[in-house]
């Protein structure tokens, strides 16, 4: 997230700030769409859970944000962890943060704390019950999101390391990867996995997910920049660029292989190639944001097919394409960084250290993600169960969990409780009745 | 000849067609029904009003067999749906007067004897 050394385009101020409000509203975008990307990917009977998992994450990690985890990631602190200053929004005005005004800093990030742990439900869905979930997504933004974000982004050990991850490969992806492959071996897999297929409900809902995530990521990478610049401008054409790539890659892989292109193949492309172009947005040519995407595709399409054998139940693949994607982006980074287009000089430009230290940082952000997130579903494991009853999962969660359902006809639905209205004219049985009567 | 029509809940219908398959019955319709069985109603709500289902999403299946396979696959589908929990279904079997293959116009007995696949 280096302001880049390029000049800028025009007066910096208004259009920053202009830019910025913008961008912070495309990133709360992404949450209602990978919402659509993942409740399309399950089966109907959990179609709200699955996407209530997304929206219920999104709350609780933000309300924890919000609380303590802007405070610890952003405020004046050590290498390792930020400070207090910022607690409950203390001290966030307007005054100047860079070109803009904190306040829209803080909501900006507010943003993305709120999406990267929703990431994780993938790895969970279908099974998982609803308040652990919730609990979990609160202290997993405080105790691994909030440090990550601090050692890459507010000045702690992998800034000063220099590592490159303009909009979150590293403190985003491979993080949210990392807690999926942990949470779905504590967790355990779904009742039906590996007895039954498993099939997507509604494909036009992923693709209209991964299209609301590619609009949405414009402000995700280009935001990074935090400016109306240059750098905003290559991190703008790179996620345009990337997941071409990537589709025109994972395409002539499905074709080759299978014979056929499918849609929810092209769907997962859009999203690899958003996840490894993440970290290099604004530090690589548009021409290697070309061949990042293309790479990209090639580990997270071979990981699909063996995750898909194996009996890690992954279900909606966090692994493959955010933990894989997260990794081969940012080592990308460090292969075709260049100086020119706002990076530090990669191993193309001589400089081959930079792959170490972001395969250094991947490491690091993966194995915090990983003890952590163990950590915490230990702990609300001690207290309640996480996992539906075996027997309710196969009823679905939208009517077990919630009281509800996706695609209800509304039949034989029985009034029982209303604000006063006039009596329903119909057969005994279906008169409006209370309740508790 | 018997018509063999069962009523299953939808999470049993994979378990169900799969002891059918073993019981080598082959060929059957599949329906998506809504009905009642004196289960306990769902209750759920929509901001303001709650509603009880009286209705339950069920899956209905109709088999047409020759006398020997009558029993194997009522007991096949018996066995795969149960759960022991009120809601499980019923199986209803009836009388078949006539069956005839529309392709081939072969009927009754040779109508519901699977095609030998070469």
């Amino acid at each position: 997230m280096d302001a880049a050394a390029l000049p800028p385009v025009a007066p910096a101020g208004a259009a920053d700030v202009g830019w910025m409000l913008v961008a912070t509203a495309l990133v709360l975008l992404m949450t209602p769409g990978l919402a659509f990307f993942y409740g399309g990917l399950v089966r109907a009977k959990n179609a709200l859970n699955t996407m209530m998992m997304t929206l219920g994450a999104f709350t609780a990690g933000a309300v924890a944000w919000i609380a303590a985890g802007y405070s610890l990631a952003y405020g004046e602190g050590g290498a390792w962890l930020g400070g207090f200053a910022h607690l409950g929004m203390a001290g966030v005005g307007l005054e100047a943060r860079g070109t803009i005004p904190h306040l829209l800093f803080f909501a900006y990030q507010t943003t993305f704390a709120g999406i990267t742990v929703a990431l994780v439900s993938g790895a969970l869905v279908e099974r998982l019950r609803f308040g652990p979930w919730l609990a979990f997504s609160a202290l997993w933004t405080l105790v691994v999101y909030a440090p990550v974000c601090h050692w890459v982004w507010g000045g702690g050990w992998l800034a000063d390391l220099g590592a490159l991850d303009f909009a979150g490969g590293a403190v985003v992806h491979v993080n949210a990867g990392a807690a999926a492959a942990v949470a779905a071996l504590v967790v355990g897999p779904r009742r039906d996995w590996g007895r039954q297929a498993l099939l997507p409900h509604s494909v036009p809902l992923v693709l209209l997910g991964a299209g609301l995530l590619w609009f949405g990521w414009f402000g995700f990478n280009a935001g990074s920049a935090l400016a109306a610049n240059g750098s905003a401008t290559v991190a703008f054409a790179n996620t345009l660029l990337a997941p071409i790539a990537t589709l025109a890659a994972w395409m002539t892989l499905d074709g080759l292989r299978s014979g056929r292109i499918t849609a929810v193949g092209a769907a997962t492309a859009v999203v690899v190639g958003l996840v490894a172009v993440t970290p290099a947005a604004g530090f690589v040519s548009p021409r290697a944001a070309l061949v990042l995407g293309a790479l990209a595709a090639l580990p997270s399409y071979f990981a699909l097919l063996v995750r898909a054998r194996s009996r890690l139940d992954d279900s909606l693949d966090v692994v493959a394409a955010h933990g894989l994607g997260g990794l081969s982006g940012a080592l990308l980074t460090g292969v075709l960084a260049s100086a020119a287009w706002g990076g530090t000089p990669g191993l193309l430009e001589g400089n081959p250290g930079l792959v170490a230290r972001q395969a250094a940082a991947v490491a690091a952000t993966a194995a915090w993600s990983a003890f952590g997130t163990w950590g915490i579903l230990r702990l609300v494991r001690s207290r309640v169960p996480l996992a539906v009853d075996a027997r309710l999962q196969s009823r679905g969660l939208d009517v077990v969990l919630h009281g509800e359902e996706a695609y209800g006809t509304g039949e034989g639905a029985i009034l029982v409780f209303a604000p006063p209205a006039e009596p329903l004219a119909t057969a005994p049985a279906l008169a409006p009745q209370r309740l508790h009567a | 000849m018997k018509l063999i029509v069962a009523i299953v809940r939808p999470e049993r219908l994979a378990p169900v067609l799969e002891a059918l398959f073993h019981a080598e019955v082959k060929g059957l319709s599949v329906s998506r029904v809504q009905g009642h069985g004196g289960e306990t109603e769902s209750v759920q709500t929509y901001r303001g009003a709650t509603v009880k289902m009286e209705l339950v999403e069920k899956v209905r299946l109709e088999i047409g067999v020759s006398e020997p396979f009558v029993a194997v696959t009522v007991e096949a589908i018996r066995a795969a749906a149960a759960t022991g929990e009120v809601g499980d279904g019923k199986i209803f079997v009836l009388p078949l007067d006539a069956v005839v293959r529309i392709r081939t116009g072969e009927r009754d007995v040779e109508a519901v004897t699977p095609v030998a696949r070469p």
